[in-house]
């Protein structure tokens, strides 16, 4: 079970958002209605996906309040929690770029397959890509496309051919390029890099226990952010981490661990490594 | 110099396939976007404006209790994820109290669109102000038009004699009964579709169309003299204004004879 210890609660919540929001659409349940590019909890407090609202707002919209305060709350939200959260827990997108990646794991495709070489700041070029295009086409560019909002749609409100939008990430992931969409394409994935850069919750290395077994950074789908791994003890500061800590879960040293990045214990922790 | 001969492919490499990419998605965009004939639910802002706030979170559509509108899917044809509705199989109810509009978190449904200042100077929704299209009728399959007795889309329309009216004619082809035939009229007709639905034709003989697509619009320069309200914007007229073409600086009775 400790193997699992969050990506159990993780597949909880991904699951559980997308249950309550279908139940909002279908049986008039008040909890969250809409999806996730916005929502309101039991009709009153705003959501909005702030990554939608600034590419709404690139393209020349004039947004409601609501909106906007929504965008703020969330904004504030996984600013202050740090890391892409967003990503690894709530995202349903999540659940299939993860299996590409168990079945490239099972079936060992990394050693059949040479992945393709593109750079993770393929996702910042996206992101800048997403606004441009917005400003030019006035319209939201990346949501127009967004496989996302396919899924959580799809799942919502019924597919059409939003299926064939998922698909493709999925074998993108599984045949293409390892951690491929979540990794290197996904530019809500590099907004929330940025936004969570300077969160408190943080994942913690302590090269004293570390036995150097270097489980971490195999299971670790962000691998670039473990660098201090078999070298000094640290925090993970780069905001692409999703804290998904599965690095803690395959861990039998107790090395990895989340902490809160702001508390002393680390810092002295940092100064002895 | 092989350091900055590299850095500079690497660079063109880059901006190349950030253009092809940026090429390639605009172009899934246009084509999308080039679908003029939907209709999106009362008080939306102008197209263009409604395509760029809509955040596509479908909270009208959970709003719209006769689950009249939809979230268009991939494969529909339509700007993926904005809200639309079909009236031929599920119009749009005109409720009175509007649900689907003042969900909207981003004001893409705009509520002072469909409200109306009350006596006491507040505003009040008024689903009647809606114009969410307008219904067009082909008169040459329309069975009324024909003179068979057909009111269906007459009774359906939930603002009766004022969107649609019954105008009687005579029917030569017989020279002794009436044609009995309905007219939209634009200014009230909100494009609910109720009167599609309605219709008994196998493929609706009135259907609702955005304004935009059914609708002429006239230039400044005719005016109805027989309407004095018309007539009014002769005031506004500054200067006289002379159209000049090739042949204005002849006489027409010159070039009317050329020909001869
Ligand atoms: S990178 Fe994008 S698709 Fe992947 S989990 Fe994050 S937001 Fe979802
Ligand atoms: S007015 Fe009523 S029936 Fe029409 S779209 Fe809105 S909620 Fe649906
Ligand atoms: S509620 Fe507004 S933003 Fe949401 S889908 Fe409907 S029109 Fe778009
Ligand atoms: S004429 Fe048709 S579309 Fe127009 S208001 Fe009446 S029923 Fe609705």
């Amino acid at each position: 079970m400790r193997k699992y210890k969050y990506q159990i609660p993780r597949r909880l919540l991904q699951t559980g958002i997308l249950f309550v929001f279908f139940g909002g659409n279908a049986y008039g349940w008040s909890v969250l209605r809409g999806n996730l590019s916005s929502a309101r909890v039991f009709d009153t407090i705003p959501l909005s996906d702030p990554f939608a609202v600034l590419q709404s707002f690139s393209a020349g919209a004039v947004i409601a309040s609501d909106a906007v305060t929504g965008a703020l709350v969330i904004l504030l939200f996984y600013a202050v929690l740090g890391g892409r959260v967003f990503c690894s827990w709530a995202c349903p997108v999540n659940m299939v770029t993860d299996l590409a990646n168990r079945l490239r794991r099972l079936f060992s495709l990394d050693s059949v397959w040479k992945s393709w070489d593109i750079k993770r700041a393929t996702r910042y070029w996206i992101i800048f890509l997403s606004v441009a295009l917005s400003v030019i086409l006035g319209v939201a560019a990346f949501e127009w496309i967004s496989p996302i909002g396919a899924l959580h749609r799809g799942i919502i409100y019924g597919f059409g051919f939003g299926w064939t939008l998922v698909l493709m990430v999925f074998l993108f992931d599984l045949f293409a390029v390892k951690n491929g969409f979540c990794g290197h394409i996904c530019p809500l994935g590099g907004f929330y890099s940025i936004i969570g850069r300077f969160g408190f919750l943080r994942i913690g290395y302590d090269r004293e226990k570390c036995t150097s077994c270097m489980k971490c950074i195999e299971i670790c789908p962000e691998k670039q952010v473990l660098h201090m791994v078999g070298r000094e003890s640290g925090a993970v500061v780069s905001g692409e981490c999703v804290n998904c800590g599965r690095c803690i879960e395959v861990c039998d040293d107790d090395a990895v661990n989340f902490i809160n990045i702001y508390s002393n214990k680390i810092h002295t922790k940092c100064k002895e490594g | 110099m092989p350091e900055r001969r590299e850095f500079l492919l690497k660079t063109f490499k880059s901006l190349g396939l950030a253009a092809t990419g940026g090429l390639a998605w605009s172009g899934f965009i246009e084509e999308g976007r080039s679908a003029p004939l939907i209709l999106r639910p009362p008080g939306a802002l102008p197209e263009k404006d409604f395509l760029a706030s809509c955040i596509k979170c479908g909270m009208c559509v959970e709003a719209c209790p006769y689950d009249a509108l939809v979230l268009a899917k991939p494969g529909d044809s339509k700007p993926v994820g904005t809200p639309y509705y079909t009236p031929r199989t599920n119009p749009c109810y005109m409720c009175r109290d509007i649900p689907c509009v003042p969900v909207c978190p981003t004001g893409s449904l705009d509520k002072t669109l469909v409200s109306e200042k009350g006596e006491d100077g507040e505003l009040r929704l008024n689903i009647n102000m809606a114009k969410m299209g307008i219904a067009v009728i082909d008169r040459e399959i329309c069975i009324a038009y024909a003179g068979i007795q057909c009111d269906a889309c007459y009774r359906a329309c939930p603002l009766i004699d004022k969107a649609i009216t019954v105008e009687y004619t005579r029917n030569v082809r017989t020279g002794k009964h009436t044609i009995q035939a309905p007219v939209v009229h634009s200014d009230a007709c909100t494009g609910c579709g109720l009167c599609e639905r309605a219709c008994v034709t196998r493929k609706a003989s009135i259907f609702v169309l955005p304004k935009e697509i059914a609708m002429g619009q006239s230039s400044e320069r005719y005016i109805k003299g027989w309407d004095e309200q018309d007539e009014e914007r002769m005031k506004e007229a500054t200067e006289k204004v002379t159209t000049q073409t090739p042949r204005s600086g002849r006489k027409a009775l010159d070039y009317l004879n050329d020909e001869l």
